[in-house]
C-alpha cells in the first residue's frame, strides 16, 4: 500500500480528518522550505503538496503567483525538487504529491518526470491544466509506476465528467472548491456540498476540497463532507509575511495546529506542544 | 472509460486547461460549429463585415512597390482599410456576435499592442454588450493612443502587473477572469491561440481574407499566386490568408520578428527559434528555456511580440507546408520606409516585417505573383518610429 492510501486508511481508523498543506518548493528559499515541510509535518499536516513553479501559472492567484516567482527568482527547477525531495525522504515518510503546470514536465519529458520522482520518493502528482482528455498517456505511464495521479474536479464538472474523472483519479480526488482561481476566502462555498454528494454517487475515493480554505471556521463547517481540506496560499500568506522574520517556522506551526484542530477526532493533537 | 482528445493539428492543439474552463470550452465549441452553418448567423455576420467593417478589402496592385524589387508581381491585401486599422475586426464581430446568441452578457478579451482591444471594445459598442480588456503595465504605457480608443469606446481597460506586463500576461489574467466568471463571461481570443476550439474558430472567421484574396487573384490574373506572405506573431493574419490556399501549389512565407537578432534573446520568433510546448491551452511551438519557463520576447512591433504562435502554424512548419523565417527590427524598419514611400501606404510595423522579407528575397521572386498581407496600418505605430527621423 503506498503512502497516500495507508495516510487515508489510517486516518479513517482515528476518526480523523486530512489536512493538505501546499507550498512552493523553494519559496523563500530551497534550505528553508525543506524546514518548512518538517514543521508542517510536525505540527500535524497529513500530506504534503509541493509546487514546482512555473513562469505562467494561470490557474493561481496573486499569491501563489508571488509564491512562484520567489522560488524561480531562487533557481528552483525539476531537478532541485527531486534532490529535496530526497533529502526530505532520509528523515520522513509523510506522502509528499508534486504539483505543476504540464510544460516544465514536457519539457522534462513526462516519463523521466515519473520514474525520477517515484525513484526520489514522491508519492502522487496534480497538474492543473491537464484534464483527463490530454493526461491519458502520462496515466499509462504513472499507473505502472504507482505514483497517483491526482485529478481536480470543479463546481461545474457535468456529471459525466464527474464519473470519468472519479474513476480515473489516483489516490484522492481534489475537490474545487469554487469556479475561480487559488487564494484564501473566507466564507464557505455552500453549493460545493451537492458537487461532493454528487461524486459519492460514483467513488468511494477520499475526497478533499481545495481553494479558498484557510480558516479553522470554514474547516469546522466542510469536514465532516470530506476527507480532507487543502490548504495553500494561506500558508503561503504567512511565509509572505514572515519572509525575515526568525520565528517564521513558529507561525507556520500556530496556523497549521489550528487548522488541524477542527479535523481531529479526540483531544491529541499530533505536534501540540 | 473513453474521453477524446479534440483539437488536434496533427501534433498540435489540444485543450490544456483547468478542469473549471472545460465545460465553457465544449459549451463554445457546440455553440460554434452548430451556429457557423445557420443561415441567419452567416447572413448578419456577412452584413457587419460588408457594410460595417468594409468588407470586401482590396486585392491592390502595388506596381512601385513591386518595381522596387525588379521583375516581380505584387498585390496587396489590404486589411489596413478594414475599420479600426487592422485585420482583427474579422476575428471579434464574428465572436461577439456568437456571444450574443450564445446568451453571454459580458466580454472579455487580452491584448498586446491594442489593435486587438480596439477591435473588441469596437464590436462590443456595436452590438451593445459590456467590455473589459487586460492589457499589460508595460503595454499600456507604450500603446497609451490605444487605452484611450478603447474607453472612449465604452470599454474597461484593466492594467495587468503580474509576470512580464505584457501580452502573454494580459492573457493569463484574462483567463484567471474567464476562470472565475466563467458562466457569464465569453473570453474574446484575439488569434489563433489558446485551447481548442479557438484555434479553428478564430482561424475561420479571418480565412474571409483569403477567401476574398483568392476570388480577387483569379479574377485579375487568371491564377493562382505563386508566394503568400504575412507576418506572424500568434498567427492570425498569416492562416487567415493561407488556409484557404491550402490545396493549391502557392507556397506560403511567415515572417516572425527577429528584433534585434536571432542570436540574441531580444526577439519574438517562435517557429524558427522555439520548441515544442504547451502554454495557454495548446501545444505548439514556444520560447522558452530549458526548464520549460516562457521566456520574455522582443520586437519593435508590438503585434508580434509574443512567446507562443497557433498549433496549425506548428503544423504547416511540420508539414512543411509554410517555411517560417524572421526579419529583424532594422528590416522591418526598412520595409516600412520603403512601402510608405514608393505607395504612399504607411503600414503597421508588424505587416512591415512582411513587406521587408519579399524586399529581402526579391532575386527568388523575379517573374513571381506574390500577394502580402498588409494586415494592418501604420499609424499607431508613429511614437515608436519617431526616434528613426
Amino acid at each position: 500500500m503506498n503512502r497516500i492510501d495507508k495516510t487515508f486508511l489510517d486516518l479513517k481508523k482515528r476518526g480523523e480528518k486530512a489536512l493538505i498543506t501546499f507550498i512552493s518548493s523553494g519559496d523563500p528559499n530551497p534550505l528553508k522550505s525543506e524546514e518548512i515541510v518538517f514543521t508542517l509535518e510536525k505540527a500535524g499536516a497529513n500530506i504534503i503538496e509541493l509546487g514546482i513553479p512555473f513562469s505562467d501559472p494561470i490557474a493561481d492567484g496573486p499569491t501563489i503567483q508571488s509564491s512562484s516567482q520567489r522560488a524561480l527568482s531562487e533557481n528552483i527547477n525539476i531537478k532541485k525538487v527531486f534532490q529535496m525531495v530526497r533529502r526530505i525522504r532520509k528523515r520522513s515518510e509523510i506522502p509528499l504529491i508534486l504539483l505543476t503546470y504540464f510544460n516544465p514536465i514536457y519539457q522534462f519529458s513526462p516519463r523521466e518526470f515519473i520514474l525520477q520522482a517515484k525513484r526520489a520518493g514522491v508519492d502522487g502528482l496534480i497538474i492543473p491544466d491537464l484534464p483527463p482528455e490530454e493526461a491519458k498517456e502520462l496515466q499509462v505511464i504513472s499507473d505502472k509506476e504507482e505514483l497517483d495521479l491526482i485529478l481536480l474536479i470543479s463546481p461545474n464538472s457535468s456529471k459525466g465528467r464527474i464519473k470519468i474523472i472519479s474513476q480515473l483519479s489516483r489516490g484522492f480526488i481534489y475537490v474545487v472548491s469554487v469556479t475561480g482561481i487559488t487564494g484564501a476566502r473566507k466564507e464557505v462555498p455552500y453549493p460545493i456540498k451537492k458537487v461532493i454528494l454528487r461524486i459519492r454517487e460514483f467513488t468511494d475515493k477520499p475526497l478533499c476540497l481545495g481553494f479558498g480554505m484557510s480558516t479553522p471556521e470554514q474547516v469546522k463547517v466542510v469536514k465532516d463532507w470530506v476527507e480532507g481540506i487543502i490548504v495553500g496560499s494561506a500558508l503561503i500568506k504567512i511565509i509572505e509575511k514572515n519572509l525575515e522574520n526568525q520565528n517564521l517556522l513558529k507561525e507556520i506551526e500556530k496556523f497549521v495546529i489550528k487548522l488541524k484542530r477542527p479535523l481531529s477526532s479526540g483531544n491529541k493533537i499530533t505536534g501540540e506542544p | 472509460m473513453l474521453v477524446k482528445k479534440r483539437g488536434y493539428f496533427g501534433k498540435f492543439g489540444g485543450c490544456f486547461v483547468p478542469e473549471v474552463l472545460v465545460p465553457a470550452l465544449k459549451e463554445l465549441e457546440e455553440a460554434y460549429f452548430s451556429l457557423r452553418k445557420e443561415e441567419s448567423f452567416k447572413k448578419e455576420l456577412n452584413y457587419y463585415l460588408k457594410n460595417y467593417a468594409g468588407r470586401p478589402t482590396p486585392l491592390y496592385r502595388a506596381r512601385n512597390f513591386s518595381r522596387s524589387l525588379g521583375e516581380v508581381k505584387v498585390y496587396l491585401k489590404r486589411e489596413d482599410l478594414l475599420h479600426t486599422g487592422a485585420h482583427k475586426l474579422n476575428n471579434t464581430l464574428g465572436q461577439v456576435l456568437l456571444a450574443k446568441k450564445m446568451g453571454k452578457n459580458r466580454i472579455i478579451a487580452e491584448t498586446g499592442a491594442g489593435q486587438h482591444g480596439v477591435a473588441t471594445a469596437t464590436a462590443c459598442a456595436l452590438l451593445e454588450i459590456e467590455c473589459l480588456i487586460y492589457m499589460g503595465e508595460e503595454d499600456v504605457r507604450r500603446q497609451s493612443l490605444n487605452v484611450l480608443r478603447m474607453k472612449t469606446l465604452g470599454a474597461k481597460v484593466k492594467k495587468v502587473k503580474s509576470g512580464s506586463q505584457t501580452l502573454k500576461d494580459a492573457v493569463n489574467e484574462a483567463l484567471r477572469d474567464w476562470v472565475t466568471n466563467v458562466k457569464t463571461t465569453f473570453y474574446v481570443l484575439g488569434s489563433v491561440v489558446g485551447p481548442h476550439p479557438y484555434p479553428v474558430m478564430v482561424r475561420e472567421f479571418q480565412a474571409v481574407i483569403g477567401r476574398e484574396a483568392k476570388k480577387q487573384i483569379i479574377r485579375e490574373e487568371k491564377r493562382m499566386p505563386d508566394y503568400l506572405i504575412a507576418c506572424v506573431g500568434g498567427g492570425s493574419n498569416s492562416i487567415g490568408l493561407f488556409h484557404p490556399f491550402f490545396k493549391e501549389k502557392t507556397h506560403f512565407i511567415g515572417v516572425e520578428a527577429g528584433g534585434l537578432g536571432l542570436n540574441t534573446t531580444k526577439h519574438a520568433a517562435t517557429l524558427v527559434k522555439g520548441k515544442r510546448g504547451i502554454l495557454h491551452g495548446a501545444l505548439s511551438y514556444l520560447l522558452q528555456d530549458k526548464n520549460g519557463q516562457i521566456r520574455p520576447t522582443y520586437s519593435i512591433a508590438p503585434g508580434l511580440d509574443y512567446p507562443g504562435v497557433g498549433p496549425e502554424l506548428s503544423y504547416y512548419k511540420e508539414i512543411k507546408r509554410a517555411k517560417f523565417v524572421s526579419v529583424t527590427d532594422k528590416e522591418a524598419l526598412r520595409g516600412f520606409f520603403l512601402l510608405s514611400k514608393t505607395e504612399g501606404i504607411i503600414p503597421a510595423l508588424e505587416s512591415a516585417h512582411a513587406i521587408a522579407y519579399a524586399k529581402k528575397i526579391s532575386s527568388l521572386l523575379q517573374n513571381k505573383l506574390v500577394i502580402i498581407n498588409l494586415s494592418g496600418r501604420g499609424d499607431k505605430d508613429m511614437h515608436i518610429i519617431e526616434k528613426y527621423f
